[in-house]
């Protein structure tokens, strides 16, 4: 049953992909494009130390984002969940604080695990205080995950605050991919590994989200496998979170927008979420780069803005479409 | 065979299945009816291992439903809940295929595809197979959900209250579907109903729950009596047999 948009839209994701990795890797202040494409002057060096990598995390990070925020609409079982309102992206912030307090020297590996395993206790205990919320509006369920990442923000700025550490809290607040040079953003290279391993393993994520007794029904472990998804999304949070900071909405807007077209069927739609991810985010960070040039605005921001009101259009839109 | 052993489920103090013995051999179509609150879902929700039992234990043909791998008795035992919340936004198609996961893990071959048309012919939906199934009425709904367990093609095949939300043409075919496959070498049906004339009229065998116990079970000849519905169902009505069935008629 393979439905047709499908090569289609992977086609266009595909080029829209190489078309903006090609801008992200040319645009930018400093050096002419010329300049960087004929390797003249610094222009070597700019793309191998900066343009290549910053492309390669904003490809990798999109993709992870987009792939974790689908994996926890199947988990939660709803269609408003993301890291992001989850509590999962908060927890692996409170993470990174920790290892900041108790392990300052710490290298960045020891800084994303603790920040995984924070954040796969956050997200942990998102899904019990779901099990225990009375079933009503869908709504609700992002509306506690957003409160339950608010207590762990407010606990991380009372450690900040208190241990004067404030000021690194900014720096993993908002997604910013200026920060990504070579030799600090090659951790994000694990996203590619978990992508793959959740495409191999689409079929029982997809089973996820129809409900414990489906998936019992054929065979799976339903407990095993939420925990290993959930291990999938708090890696590749931590991980995105521990290099550029914060990128909100794109597991949410990526996974739903495909959704449309394509259904929930992870097989059949998991490439275009995955490619959906990374054009979204490319995209923000072009659009970053040369809103304000020669400054910046960080991805974080842009996708603060553009997710909001995306986020907004299609909560009205399922009103009106509501079967 | 399936082997209900002494099972029971408490909740607090509330005893919703209270020591329930049966033996339910291969082949044909078993009924289950009772009250609503008997504990009949309660009972399939065991067999199929979704709830734990506080004690007792039941095996399909041998396996030890709450020890055995879960693959291995999906392969045996396929089962159809009366409320399915799919969250996720799947096709007619892609629910069916799921079907098929106890057999190909997810990677889906040739046969896989043919049986899945098959399922979805079965049920009369290949002019929907496409269709996503929040664009479906809820009986549309359900006859998907019977195709998946079509699909799956275990040799015990259990569904909770399948004609919900049916009209009656889709309940009646629904039922001559249940009776041909309970008729074929080795498969087994076992279905929850409530309309006593449905079991009468399609089930070889009619177990009868009330408060958490069976307190009848046997051809539907012997088991649906006017006593049956006084002290049971709480209704007076008569028994009548109709070319050999027995069809239930309560005064309004």
């Amino acid at each position: 049953m393979t439905a047709s948009p499908r090569p289609f839209l992977l086609g266009v994701m595909l080029i829209a992909t190489i078309f903006l990795a090609v801008a992200s890797l040319v645009i930018g202040g400093g050096y002419a494009w010329s300049d960087v494409l004929t390797m003249e002057g610094d222009g070597a060096l700019v793309l191998a130390a900066s343009r290549v990598p910053r492309t390669l995390a904003l490809l990798l990070s999109g993709a992870g984002l987009a792939v974790s925020g689908i994996l926890m609409q199947m988990i939660a079982r709803n269609r408003f969940v993301e890291p992001s309102t989850a509590g999962t992206v908060e927890s692996a912030s409170l993470g990174i604080l920790l290892t900041l307090l108790l392990m300052p020297g710490a290298p960045v590996i020891v800084r994303m695990l603790v920040a995984a395993l924070v954040a796969l206790a956050g997200s942990a205990v998102f899904l019990v205080l779901l099990g225990r919320l009375p079933l009503g509006s869908t709504l609700m369920v992002p509306l506690v995950g957003i409160m339950l990442g608010g207590i762990f923000d407010a606990m991380t700025s009372f450690l900040a605050y208190r241990f004067d550490l404030l000021q690194s809290l900014g720096a993993f607040g908002s997604g910013d991919f200026s920060i990504v040079l070579r030799g600090r953003y090659e951790f994000l290279w694990i996203i590619a590994g978990l992508v793959a391993i959740a495409y191999a393993t689409a079929a029982r994520f997809t089973s996820l989200g129809m409900g414990e007794a489906v998936a019992t029904g054929v065979g799976l472990n339903y407990r095993r496998l939420v925990v290993f998804g959930l291990i999938i999304v708090s890696v590749v949070t931590a991980a995105v979170v521990v290099t550029v900071g914060a990128v909100p909405f794109v597991g949410l807007i990526v996974p739903n927008v495909v959704s449309l077209f394509l259904g929930d069927d992870l097989r059949r739609s998991l490439p275009v979420v995955a490619t959906g991810g990374a054009v979204l985010v490319l995209a923000s960070d072009v659009v970053g780069r040369l809103v304000i040039a020669p400054y910046e605005i960080p991805v974080g921001t842009i996708m603060g803005v553009v997710g909001s009101l995306g986020f907004l259009t299609f909560i009205f839109w399922r009103r009106s479409h509501a079967a | 065979m399936i082997e209900i052993d002494k099972i029971c489920k408490r909740y607090g103090e509330t005893v919703v299945v209270d020591n329930v013995s049966l033996a339910i051999p291969r082949g044909g179509v078993i009924g289950i009816v009772g009250p609503n609150g008997a504990g009949k879902s309660t009972l399939l929700s065991l067999t199929s291992r979704l709830i734990k039992p506080t004690s007792g234990a039941i095996r399909v043909d041998g396996l030890d439903v709450s020890k055995a791998p879960n693959r291995d008795l999906a392969r045996r035992l396929s089962v159809m809940r009366q409320e399915n919340h799919v969250a996720a936004r799947l096709t007619v198609g892609d629910l069916v295929a799921f079907g098929r996961f106890p057999h190909n893990r997810g990677r889906p071959t040739r046969e896989d595809a043919e049986r899945v048309k098959a399922a979805i012919d079965f049920v009369g939906m290949e002019t929907m197979a496409d269709r996503f199934l929040d664009q479906l009425s809820g009986g549309q709904r359900q006859r998907a959900f019977v195709a998946m367990a079509l699909a799956q093609d275990a040799d015990y095949a259990l569904f909770d209250e399948p004609l919900n939300n049916l009209d009656i043409h889709h309940a009646v075919s629904m039922m001559r579907l249940f009776r041909r496959m309970g008729d074929q070498p080795g498969k087994t049906v076992i279905v929850v109903l409530h309309d006593l004339n449905v079991a009468a009229a399609y089930a070889d065998r009619v177990v009868v729950m009330q408060a958490g116990r069976v307190v009848s079970d046997g051809r539907p000849t012997e088991v649906i009596t006017r006593t049956l519905l006084s002290d049971v169902f709480r209704v007076e009505g008569d028994v009548m047999e109709i070319d050999g069935r027995r069809v239930v008629n309560v005064a309004p």
